[in-house]
């Protein structure tokens, strides 16, 4: 087993799914249902990817994500920028993790 | 003009950058603890730009998985990337010609893929090459850092510093959410599956990356069923 090989099988099959797409697609797509399905997909993929996750990115303290979910969120409806509330979720779990 | 396009993608691309420095620097640490050397661990990095198919990956390489199994592996957590592909198509600019499309596609990232389609203007290769140059560094540097002085840093900084990339996830869907209750529902449909999918026992055969898949497409469907999105509300995004 080479670590070349195994690194090149990881590029090679990454690069096609993302190129792929964008190569083969080059018109607007008139399909309305396609084009409202697209249109949910950021979200809906965002969405599936935070949560649960975040509650269990904490080591072992499910207390510590549940409480970066909370900052992040509250920062969020607040309006604040993508760094703030990607820090301040950091920041929140971090002092959770201290105090408990 | 051109300058000031680019110089919007960087600055769009600044907090990108630092969420990928943290996590990538876990990345690092991850792979040099599981028996890879720091210039493999950077290698992996740049050629693959991906935080859940990279963590896979090293499990696989250093326990001496068959390649097919790593294929395999690769294919399923990353092929959410062909739906953002298929989404961010509609967005492209003209000007976006397939060899421009064919080197700057691999920086489609879940975060480079969220910032642009939530871009109100088209995407130009300018923008999207600003766009990803920030965080491309940064995943690379990051990796780097991680591999060489990541035992500087004590545990608790390190699990603190993984959950800012989800935070920034949150900061991308919450004022589209606030914004229209429509998308809201299906947002909260796409969680509720994942939890789902997570949680009961029967789901665990499941790796993370299908899982993805699974919720947003059922989600995204109903959502285009039951919600269909009009002309005004698509140029809107």
């Amino acid at each position: 087993m080479n670590f070349y090989i195994y690194l090149a099988i990881m590029f090679i099959v990454t690069y096609l799914i993302r190129v792929l797409p964008l190569l083969l697609i080059n018109k607007q797509i008139e399909n309305k249902f396609i084009r409202s399905f697209l249109a949910y997909i950021p979200y809906t993929v965002l969405g599936a990817m935070t949560f649960p996750a975040i509650f269990h990115a904490v080591g072992e303290n499910t207390i510590c994500g549940v409480v970066a979910a909370v900052a992040g969120v509250v920062l969020a409806l607040c309006k604040r920028g993508l760094c703030t509330v990607a820090a301040g979720s950091a920041i929140a779990a971090y002092l959770t993790m201290i105090i408990l | 003009m051109k300058r000031n396009i680019f110089a919007i993608g960087l600055r769009d691309g600044i907090p990108i950058a630092l969420g990928y420095l943290a996590v990538s620097f876990s990345f690092g640490i991850a792979a040099v603890a599981a028996g890879l050397t720091p210039i493999e661990a950077i290698l992996i990095s740049m050629t693959n730009l991906t935080s859940a198919g990279q963590f896979a990956g090293i499990g696989i390489i250093t326990s001496g998985g068959s390649y097919f199994e790593l294929a395999l592996s690769q294919f399923i957590i990353n092929l959410r990337y062909s739906l953002m592909g298929i989404s961010l198509s509609q967005k492209l600019d003209t000007s976006f010609s397939p060899p421009k499309r064919a080197v700057l596609g691999h920086a489609l990232t879940d975060e480079i893929f969220a910032v642009s389609v939530s871009r109100t203007k088209p995407v130009t290769p300018i923008y999207f090459f600003g766009l990803a140059l920030l965080p491309y560094i940064g995943w690379s540097l990051g990796t780097g850092a991680g591999a060489f002085f990541g035992e500087l840093l004590s545990a608790s900084l390190r699990d603190a510093l993984s959950v800012a990339i989800y935070g920034m996830f949150i900061a991308i869907i919450i004022p589209e959410v606030k914004k229209n209750k429509n998308t809201a529902g299906i947002v909260f449909l796409a969680i509720a599956i994942s939890c789902v999918l997570y949680y009961v026992p029967v789901f665990d055969f499941i790796s993370g990356g299908f899982a993805t898949i699974i919720c947003a497409v059922i989600a995204s469907a109903i959502g285009a069923l039951l919600f269909p999105v009009t002309e005004d509300n698509t140029n809107a995004r």
